[in-house]
């Protein structure tokens, strides 16, 4: 009785305080193509322990805290402003004590555990629309995974209030450096997003570069010199089992990346000291030329639909990006700023091309429509390059390397606003980030 | 030393070049790209000894060097391409691979490409000298391994390379 009294009352509560707040108030939105924006307060108590969640508790919102914050929308209020505490799940949000401190958004939850598995349930609240932002969901996994739970709270908090896609729960494979930089080791590896969960994939013994995920996160190309030659290969992401995919006598393969179906790997192959893009197909090894001149023609990426392909090519006589179908074909200049373009890499949006900007002995991370116009150069160092996708095509990932004899390399992170400048912290020197899809 | 003095040392050591190399080159199986170089360096030889590879790599030169983001021999480059081209015209047994490299002005990949142009050129040169093709292959390093780390014109000269790296008994 007493419990449905409590619950009578919130809904009432709730009720006398939406009708003047949703009239006054904008709805809680972020919209990430704005300019400069205001981080919006939020507010993230530690999760409740409903019984066996032991550490999980505080430690999944704490990493909820870091995905949101770490965006450079949102700003945290830590629990010393806090006035009321949220002592269980299910009781009624104090609307009033989360406003007199601005937050504009709570986020609440719970973790239970027993046997081999936690529940993690949460819920967002918009403060001073008195209201609750979607409906509450929950997760169930292995203790292990409480990483990927609380990515994935973070990831539905996000969606909610910026319309976007997540992209917390995800991982980034790419390579990890050591030595000195005239006899550099590199060897694969894959991390979250967010630089924890580190695991090796390779050893150093064979150089490798440029890692790439499959659509679906289950294979990985890269290019090694185990052979002394470079050529690209196909990792199983489950068991690590590596296959040569192409080697022809007397050539190099290099470059790849997944056609959006994951059959087709687009490369570039090197004979005679010439540079053209091919398509292989992984089931039956068919390979198929798409271009044909004697300029370097490397770097491709699909369109997400795949039915084109962006590329750079020097025939212009400098590096420059180019698209064309995917079936080959007379390709269409798109890239036409000062300097020289690279890398190019089609969003996962379909909208733009993410690209390595060099001029006046500068690199930048850039990003332009898809027909060249609306360049934007994100960042600008000695030498930034190889820019991967956010699964959401919010958030580019890219190389950073430091000049001279201790200039090492690091990931970086942007957005496209080219806001929001952050070092993923990893084991050590590393390169050729390269973003998964969101998990599933 | 010039050209020619290098070519009359060669001429006059002919007679007394008979191919007794033992395995001067260590591994020759050819797959030593992972440790960027195709020498072990206690096979080197001595460099007054001009059947060695020590002499090769010093005395007649195993490099050429490029200018930024080009493929194209120098004057320079192609003279000490003609001495690589008569050293394994009178030593039939080496092979050799012709490692192209660029500096670390240019992306990742780009460097590759522009590696094996400059490899390439170095083999068609040298195959237009005289040597066999099936005696010469050409991988690329981009600028995976520099030569020279600092960050300036000085190093990066020295980076954009194409060295010829023997490969004692691998010849025809």
């Amino acid at each position: 009785m007493r419990l449905i009294q409590i619950f009578a009352r919130a809904a009432l509560t709730a009720l006398t305080l939406m009708t003047p707040a949703t009239l006054l108030a904008e709805p809680l939105r972020i919209v990430i193509d704005s300019g400069v924006i205001e981080p919006m307060p939020y507010a993230v108590p530690n999760f409740i322990d409903e019984g066996g969640a032991g550490e999980y508790a505080a430690n999944i919102s704490r990493v909820i805290a870091s995905d949101l914050t770490g965006t450079g929308l949102f700003r945290e209020i830590g629990p010393e402003a806090f006035i009321s505490q949220v002592t269980s799940f299910g009781a009624p949000v104090a609307y009033s004590d989360w406003q007199a401190i601005n937050a504009q958004a709570l986020v609440t939850g719970a973790v239970s555990g027993s046997g081999d598995q936690i529940v993690v349930k949460f819920r967002v609240y918009d403060v001073f629309s008195g209201a609750e932002l979607g409906e509450g969901m929950q997760f169930a996994g292995t203790p292990g995974s409480w990483r990927r739970m609380a990515h994935k709270v973070a990831d539905a908090v996000y969606s909610r209030i910026t319309g976007e896609g997540g992209y917390f729960d995800s991982r980034v494979v790419y390579v990890a450096e050591s030595g000195p930089k005239n006899a550099r080791l590199k060897q694969l590896a894959v991390m979250d997003y967010d630089g924890a969960n580190i695991q090796y994939l390779t050893d150093n013994s064979a150089l490798v570069l440029a890692p790439r995920f499959s659509p679906t996160g289950d294979r990985i190309l890269f290019t090694s010199y185990a052979t002394g030659f470079p050529q690209i290969y196909l990792m199983s992401a489950a068991d690590l089992s590596i296959r040569a995919l192409d080697q022809q006598d007397g050539t190099m393969t290099f470059a790849p990346r997944f056609s959006p179906d994951g059959n087709r790997v687009v490369f570039s192959l090197e004979r005679g000291g010439n540079t053209d893009i091919y398509t292989l197909d992984i089931g039956s090894g068919a390979l198929s030329q798409l271009t044909d001149s004697p300029a370097i023609e490397t770097g491709p990426s699909y369109s997400p639909d795949g039915s084109q392909i962006v590329f750079e090519s020097d025939r212009s006589g400098t590096q420059q990006i180019y698209i064309m179908s995917a079936g080959g074909g007379e390709p269409v200049r798109v890239s036409n700023g000062n300097g020289r373009y690279g890398t190019p890499v089609w969003s996962p949006r379909g909208d733009m091309i993410a690209f390595t900007k060099q001029n006046e002995g500068r690199f930048h991370i850039g990003v332009m429509l898809v027909d060249g116009l609306e360049e934007r150069l994100l960042t600008s160092s000695f030498l930034d390059e190889g820019p991967s996708w956010a699964p959401n095509g919010r958030v580019i990932m890219f190389t950073r390397q430091g000049a001279g004899e201790g200039g090492e390399a690091a990931l970086f992170s942007v957005d496209i606003s080219g806001r929001n400048l952050r070092q993923i912290t990893t084991d050590g020197p590393s390169s050729d980030p390269a973003w998964s899809p969101l998990l599933p | 030393m010039s050209i020619l003095t290098k070519a009359l040392i060669l001429i006059l050591t002919l007679g007394l070049a008979a191919c007794n190399n033992p395995d001067r080159n260590g591994d020759a199986s050819g797959n030593n790209g992972l440790n960027g170089s195709g020498i072990d360096v206690n096979g080197l030889g001595d460099p007054s000894d001009p059947n060695s590879v020590a002499y090769f790599n010093a005395m007649i030169g195993d490099r050429v060097l490029f200018a930024v983001d080009t493929s194209t021999l120098t004057d320079t480059g192609r003279a000490i391409l003609q001495g690589q081209a008569q050293w394994l015209a009178s030593h039939p047994s080496y092979a050799a691979i012709i490692e192209g490299h660029a500096d670390e002005q240019g992306t990742r990949e780009y460097n590759l490409a522009l590696g094996a142009k400059r490899a390439s050129a170095v083999q068609d040169f040298l195959i237009s000298q005289g040597v066999a093709a099936g005696r010469l292959r050409t991988v690329s390093y981009g600028k995976e391994r520099p030569l020279a780390v600092c960050s300036d014109e000085g190093c990066y000269e020295q980076n954009r390379r194409a060295v010829t790296v023997l490969q004692a008994g691998a010849g025809a």
